[in-house]
């Protein structure tokens, strides 16, 4: 079964009529969803629409970027390091205040579901899933991770906004796969709105306004380039002055990181 | 001419129930009337098929059609807020509501401004999208739940529909991927705005990112956005009744 078909699914007008349930409608689904093996993911790794011919034919802009696999392997990594931070996070006790704890855990159980479609997609579409690196989130000892909730805090939010900006880094190399393309679309703004969540219980805003970085040290790098106000060749600085001025502008468009950039990043955790 | 059974409109899909809990409908109409074809509106049931009404817009194909229907969105998001922060709600509400909510206010007046500036720097004008007219009569701008409710709507839509259509953008050209690249730096934001103000209808809960926005992939879990064709989107916005200005989308990509 893939997503089209769950799609199909949902619209099935039974489903979605039925005593007007939507509650009810996605439990099945979920039902839906348990009878499926992962393994059965499609990854169409091919070429797989009509754009795609002329895109193989004919493009270099794409061949800059790193193969499908290499990606789907690149947020595999990034996947387990927030799995793991989070269920260390959950799992100690006294760490997380328990008016939190609801947040932290579904966020901890978003990143565990990422990983698990990230492993059975790579494996279907034939290639090897990285093994799970070891994971250091005191960045040797340098950062009281676990001990404290400011600091845990401090890690999910930049954890979180280099996510977002990593899936975003990739999308080019995606746009030959359409299914991937649109599956990394989907965890890239769930990342967004688990960033927003934590930025705010930071006393943040939920977006990117310039390079603001209220982060530790480590994590010097991860909001650089977010003061960008050229979209598209157009130059939006100055436009806005009625409505919030440059600060709204760069808030208004989050920008990526190259695949680089990001791994320099993890590798601070990466033991 | 006479008797005309025409069914241009913005998108006369189905009849949107008012007096019915709009919030409830959008959040079902996206998914229900899904297969609802688009090539229907503005085709006519008589025979004059070859003389379209030259008042009522088509969105376009291939990239620019991509490039006017996120405009239409955006001409949307913005003209609400702009509704929402000209409102008693937002004048007396707190600081930190107001704060975000007028955040999102200039966010939504800077993507829109963009796309305008943007289409119509690649095409002429008579291909860009004209701004469009609405009708935000029900909605109570006095009213938190009501304005929030209906952001969160908007918001949420926004994300299905930028996740939706990033495979539709023809990405076999260096523009193409430039669009691409701007719908993906659009749409986390988007994200961040639904979280935010989903989380201030039911603060400190998981309703920031809940179960009955998201959709399950593979049976790994409830994990994911929605990403929805625009067939669907334009026919849940439809729904809202917020677009008085008819267009057309006959000529969008599809999945």
């Amino acid at each position: 079964m893939n997503f089209i078909k769950i799609l199909d699914t949902l619209s099935n007008k039974e489903l979605l009529t039925e005593t007007g349930s939507r509650r009810d409608s996605f439990t099945k689904m979920k039902n839906i969803g348990k009878d499926m093996a992962l393994a059965s993911i499609p990854f169409g790794l091919a070429a797989t629409s009509k754009k795609t011919s002329a895109a193989t034919m004919a493009m270099p802009s794409a061949a800059a970027q790193a193969d499908p696999l290499a990606i789907l392997n690149f947020a595999l990594t990034l996947e387990y390091l927030e799995r793991n931070f989070y269920a260390m996070g959950v799992g100690t006790a006294g760490l997380i205040p328990q008016a939190d704890m609801d947040v932290f855990g579904l966020i901890a159980d978003h990143e565990a579901a990422h990983v698990d479609f990230l492993v059975a997609g790579i494996t279907a579409a034939g290639g090897t899933p990285v093994a799970e690196p070891t994971f250091d989130f005191t960045a040797g000892g340098s950062l009281d991770t676990f001990n404290n909730y400011q600091t845990f805090m401090a890690l999910a939010q930049g954890f979180e906004d280099t996510g977002v900006r990593a899936y975003k880094g990739q999308a080019g190399g995606l746009a030959d796969s359409n299914d991937l393309l649109q599956y990394a679309l989907q965890i890239h703004s769930i990342e967004a709105r688990h960033a927003s969540q934590i930025r705010r219980m930071r006393g943040e805003k939920g977006w990117i306004v310039q390079n603001d970085n209220t982060l530790p040290a480590n994590f010097a790098a991860i909001y650089a380039g977010e003061q960008n106000t050229v979209q598209g060749g157009v130059d939006l600085s100055g436009m806005f002055g009625n409505v919030g001025g440059d600060a709204a502008v760069t808030a208004a468009f989050d920008e990526p990181l190259t695949m680089a950039e990001v791994n320099a990043i993890a590798s601070i955790f990466i033991v | 001419m006479k008797n005309k059974k025409v069914k241009v409109g913005t998108f006369e899909t189905n009849d949107a129930p008012r007096g019915t809990n709009r919030r409830k409908f959008l959040q079902m109409s996206g998914l229900a009337l899904a297969g609802t074809s688009l090539l229907l509106v503005g085709c006519s049931d008589d025979d004059d098929m070859g003389t379209p009404n030259p008042e009522v817009f088509d969105l376009g194909s291939g990239n620019l059609g991509i490039l006017n229907y996120a405009y239409a969105l955006e001409q949307l998001e913005a003209a609400f807020y702009t509704n929402v922060v000209a409102g008693s709600y937002w004048q007396s509400a707190d600081s930190n509501e107001k704060q975000i909510l007028e955040d999102v206010y200039e966010h939504e007046v800077i993507h829109r401004d963009f796309f305008k500036v943007a289409i119509n720097a690649a095409v002429s004008a008579e291909l860009v999208l004209p701004e469009l007219e609405f009708d935000f009569s029900s909605v109570d701008f006095g009213s938190r739940t009501s304005v929030l409710q209906t952001s969160a709507l908007l918001e949420d839509t926004g994300v299905a529909a930028y996740n939706g259509a990033g495979n539709l953008i023809d990405a076999s050209d260096s523009a193409g991927l430039t669009y691409l690249l701007l719908a993906g730096k659009i749409v986390s934001v988007e994200a961040r705005h639904a979280s935010a103000i989903r989380n201030l209808l039911q603060p400190g809960t998981t309703n920031f990112a809940s179960d009955d926005v998201l959709v399950d992939i593979g049976g790994s879990g409830i994990a994911y956005d929605r990403a929805l064709p625009p067939a669907d989107i334009l026919a849940a916005v439809s729904g809202t009744g917020f677009i008085k200005t008819k267009f057309t989308a006959k000529n969008l990509p599809t999945p």
